[in-house]
C-alpha cells in the first residue's frame, strides 16, 4: 500500500522532492524516503524521469453489494419553506448524471410548509422524497442527519449530492461518517465513467491544482458542490413527478437547543447568492469611501465584498470578506476595486465567470486574473461608472 | 475544563505554484505553517482556559516534522501537545482522519470541548470537524463566531450562516469549529517560546493507538485521488488605461456590462 520507491532506479535527482506539495519526500543518508505526510496523490510519480516511483493500491474490500444502490439523489435545502437556489443547480447536474446512468433523479426535501414544491420537478427531479414535519422547518444538525440517513438507507441511491453551503457542509460531513462512505467537498465538475463511478473534480491548494477523485467501493458516492458553480436547467413547467412522503417514526431528539436567528441586515444582497459582487480594498483609504462601492453595487443589484485588508482595518464587517480566511465566491461578475490581489484574495474569487479590476498600479497581481482591467485612480473610475450606469438607466 | 484543539500543519498556499514549463506543482522554500483557521481555534481554547480554568491540549496528525506545529501551539499557551504520526495513517481522507482523531480523544478521556478551525487551507473540505463529532456522537456547532458563555454544563454560542447569525445552546462535551471573527490570535512571547523550545511533544503512533488497519490511512479511505492536474490557464484579459478619457472608458466598460446582460 502507498508509494513505492525503486532505489535501483532512483538517481536522487530531487525532482520529486520539490514537486511534492506535502513535503513528504526527503533524502536521508543517501536514500530517498517517503514520510507519512504522503497523501498518495501521485504527483511525484508523474515527475520522476527514471520511473522509480509507483503507487500500489490494494483495492479495499467490497463489503456491501453495490448493485442494489441505484439512482441519483440531491439534498433540496430549504429554510422557512423557501427552497434554496443551490437545489436547482444540484438538480441541473443531477439530471445529467441520472440520464447518463439511465436512472431516476430524486430530491430529498425536509421541512414543513414548502412554497412551490413543484419547482423541483420543473428543474429536473423525477421524484421528491418529502419528510414533512414542523420540527424540520428550521435546520437542526441532529434531526437532519437522522432523517436523511434513514432516507438514504431506504432509498439506496448510488450518488447523493448536496450544496457546499453552511448547512450542506456541516450536514453531509456527518451523514458520510454515519454511512461510512466517501465525501468529496466543493466539486467543480461531476461526471460518471462506464463503471458507474462518479468522477469528482475539485480544486485543492486554493485552486492551484485540480484533483480527480473517485469513491470506487462505497455507496452512496457523496459530494458537495459550491453554490453558483453548476448551472440549473431551463425550468420546464410541464414536467411532473411523484411526491413520496417519508414518515417520521422517531422523537427527533437533539441535544442542541435553538435560541435565536438574527438575519444580517448589513448585507442588502447576500454574498453567497449574488450574481454580481463589487469588492473594495485598501485602495479605498478609509471606511467613508465604501459608499461609492455600495452605490455601484446597488446600481448593479450586486453584493458588497471586501478584501482582508479592508476588514482588518475595521472599515467593513467580516461577513463581507472574500478570500482564504473569508468567503469563497464565484459570481457571474466580480469587481475588485482598490484591491491589489494577494493570493489569499485570489483563491476566494478567481473562479468567478468575469472579473473586472480597477487599480492604480498596472503591476498589481489582480490584473493577472482580470478579464477586464482598468488602470487608473478608482476615485475617477468608479464615479464615472456610476454616472454612466445612471445615465443608461435614465436615473 | 479539558479542551482539545485539533490543528493541522499545511503548506503555505501562497507558496505553491505550477511550473508552466513542466506543468507540475512546485512547492516553494517557505516552511509549513499552522493552518490559519486553527490559530483562532488555539486562541479560543487558551482564552477559555484563562477564563474558566482547566487544561488545553493541542493535537495534530502528520509527519514527524508536524511536531513544530505543536511547539508553536505551546508557545501560544497550550498546556500539552500530541503528535499522531505513523506511516499507517498516511493517505487518510476525511473519513479515516476523523476516525483516527476521534480515537485519540477517547484515549485522553473526560474531554469537555473540542475546537477545530472551520477548515484547512490545503484541503478546504470543512469535513473533519463534523466527522469527529459524528464518530464520538457529540453535539456540534460549526462556523462559530462567538462564545457567549459556558455555564451549568452548557455552551452558549453564535454561528455564522450565509444569511445571518444563529444562537445555540449545546450541552458539553461538544465539538465546535470556529471562524476568523471569533478572536485575534496572540503572538507568542519570549516566555512561551522558551517553554516551546524545551517542550517534549508526545508521539502517538499506531502501536500506541492500536487502531484496526482497515479503518485508517489509505485502507480506511473510501475516496481515492485518481489524477492531479493544473487548472486550465486563463486567457489574458483586456486592459484599459485611464489618462484623460475616463468617461470614454466608463462608456466602454458599461457597454461590456450591457452586452453581458449585467445592466
Amino acid at each position: 500500500m502507498g508509494l513505492n520507491i525503486d532505489r535501483e532506479k532512483c538517481t536522487l535527482c530531487g525532482d520529486c522532492i520539490s514537486a511534492c506539495p506535502f513535503a513528504a519526500l526527503e533524502i536521508i543518508d543517501g536514500k530517498l524516503i517517503v514520510n507519512n505526510a504522503c497523501t498518495v496523490c501521485g504527483i511525484c510519480v508523474d515527475v520522476c524521469q527514471e520511473g522509480a516511483l509507483s503507487i500500489e493500491r490494494t483495492e479495499a474490500k467490497v463489503t456491501r453489494d453495490n448493485s442494489e444502490y441505484k439512482g441519483v439523489a440531491i439534498f433540496a435545502e430549504q429554510e422557512k419553506g423557501n427552497i434554496h437556489s443551490v437545489a436547482y443547480e444540484l438538480l441541473g447536474i443531477g439530471r445529467k448524471l441520472a440520464d447518463k446512468l439511465n436512472v431516476e433523479l430524486t430530491a430529498y426535501l425536509l421541512g414543513n410548509d414548502i412554497k412551490d414544491i413543484n419547482s423541483l420537478f420543473h428543474y429536473g427531479a423525477d421524484r421528491i422524497v418529502f419528510a414533512k414535519d414542523e420540527r424540520l422547518d428550521h435546520f437542526n444538525i441532529d434531526r437532519y442527519t437522522e432523517v436523511i440517513t434513514k432516507i438514504i438507507n431506504k432509498e439506496k441511491p448510488e450518488i447523493f449530492l448536496g450544496g457546499a453551503t453552511f448547512i450542506g457542509r456541516s450536514l453531509l460531513s456527518r451523514i458520510a461518517v454515519k454511512l461510512k462512505t466517501g465525501l468529496t467537498a466543493d466539486c467543480t465538475g461531476l461526471d460518471v465513467d462506464d463503471k458507474r463511478n462518479l468522477i469528482q473534480t475539485r480544486p485543492a491548494f486554493g485552486g492551484n491544482i485540480m484533483a480527480e477523485i473517485l469513491t470506487p467501493n462505497h455507496r452512496p458516492q457523496m459530494a458537495t458542490v459550491r453554490h453558483k458553480v453548476m448551472k440549473p436547467m431551463r425550468p420546464d413547467e410541464s414536467r411532473k413527478g411523484r411526491i413520496i412522503e417519508f414518515g417520521i417514526e422517531s422523537n427527533l431528539l437533539t441535544p442542541v437547543e435553538f435560541i435565536d436567528f438574527i438575519i444580517d441586515t448589513s448585507q442588502k444582497v447576500n454574498l453567497a447568492e449574488a450574481d454580481i459582487i463589487v469588492s473594495g480594498g485598501r485602495g479605498l483609504g478609509g471606511p467613508e469611501h465604501f459608499d461609492i462601492i455600495e452605490e455601484l453595487a446597488s446600481l448593479l443589484n450586486g453584493a458588497v465584498g471586501a478584501s482582508r485588508a479592508a476588514v482588518d482595518a475595521g472599515w467593513i464587517p467580516y461577513s463581507h470578506q472574500v478570500g482564504q480566511t473569508g468567503r469563497t465566491v464565484s459570481p457571474k461578475m466580480y469587481m475588485a476595486i482598490g484591491i491589489s490581489g494577494a493570493i489569499q484574495h485570489l483563491v476566494g474569487m478567481q473562479s468567478s465567470d468575469f472579473i473586472v479590476a480597477i487599480n492604480k498600479d498596472p503591476e498589481a497581481p489582480i490584473f493577472k486574473v482580470a478579464d477586464l482591467g482598468i488602470v487608473g485612480d478608482l476615485f475617477d473610475v468608479v464615479p464615472a461608472l456610476i454616472k454612466e450606469i445612471k445615465k443608461r438607466k435614465g436615473l | 475544563m479539558k479542551i482539545v484543539v485539533f490543528i493541522k500543519q499545511v503548506p503555505d498556499t501562497t507558496d505553491v505554484k505550477i511550473d508552466p514549463e513542466t506543468n507540475t506543482l512546485k512547492r516553494g522554500d517557505s516552511p509549513a505553517i499552522i493552518n490559519p483557521f486553527d490559530l483562532y481555534a488555539l486562541e479560543e481554547g487558551i482564552r477559555l482556559k484563562e477564563k474558566f480554568g482547566g487544561e488545553v491540549i493541542a493535537i495534530t496528525m502528520g509527519p514527524p516534522q508536524a511536531k513544530e506545529a505543536i511547539k508553536e501551539a505551546v508557545a501560544m499557551g497550550v498546556d500539552d501537545g500530541i503528535l499522531i504520526s505513523d506511516r499507517a495513517f498516511a493517505g487518510a481522507d476525511t473519513l479515516a482522519t476523523s476516525y483516527t482523531l476521534s480515537q485519540a480523544v477517547k484515549k485522553i478521556e473526560n474531554v469537555d470541548l473540542i475546537i477545530c478551525g472551520k477548515q484547512a487551507s490545503d484541503g478546504d473540505t470543512a469535513q473533519t470537524g463534523p466527522g469527529i463529532a459524528e464518530w464520538l456522537k457529540l453535539p456540534q456547532a460549526t462556523f462559530v463566531k462567538k462564545i457567549d458563555d459556558i455555564k451549568e454544563g452548557h455552551i452558549y454560542l453564535e454561528s455564522m450562516w450565509d444569511e445571518g447569525t444563529e444562537k445555540l445552546k449545546l450541552p458539553l462535551p461538544a465539538l465546535i469549529t470556529v471562524v476568523k471573527e471569533i478572536n485575534e490570535p496572540r503572538i507568542p512571547g519570549l516566555r512561551g517560546k522558551m517553554k516551546a523550545k524545551k517542550f517534549e511533544v508526545k508521539l502517538w503512533d499506531n502501536k500506541f493507538l492500536s487502531l484496526p488497519e482497515e479503518k485508517i490511512g489509505l485502507n480506511g479511505s473510501p475516496t481515492q485521488v485518481r489524477k492531479i492536474f493544473s487548472p486550465p490557464q486563463k486567457e489574458p484579459g483586456r486592459q484599459l488605461t485611464v489618462t484623460e478619457n475616463v468617461s470614454e472608458i466608463a462608456e466602454e466598460v458599461v457597454n461590456t456590462f450591457q452586452k453581458m446582460g449585467l445592466v
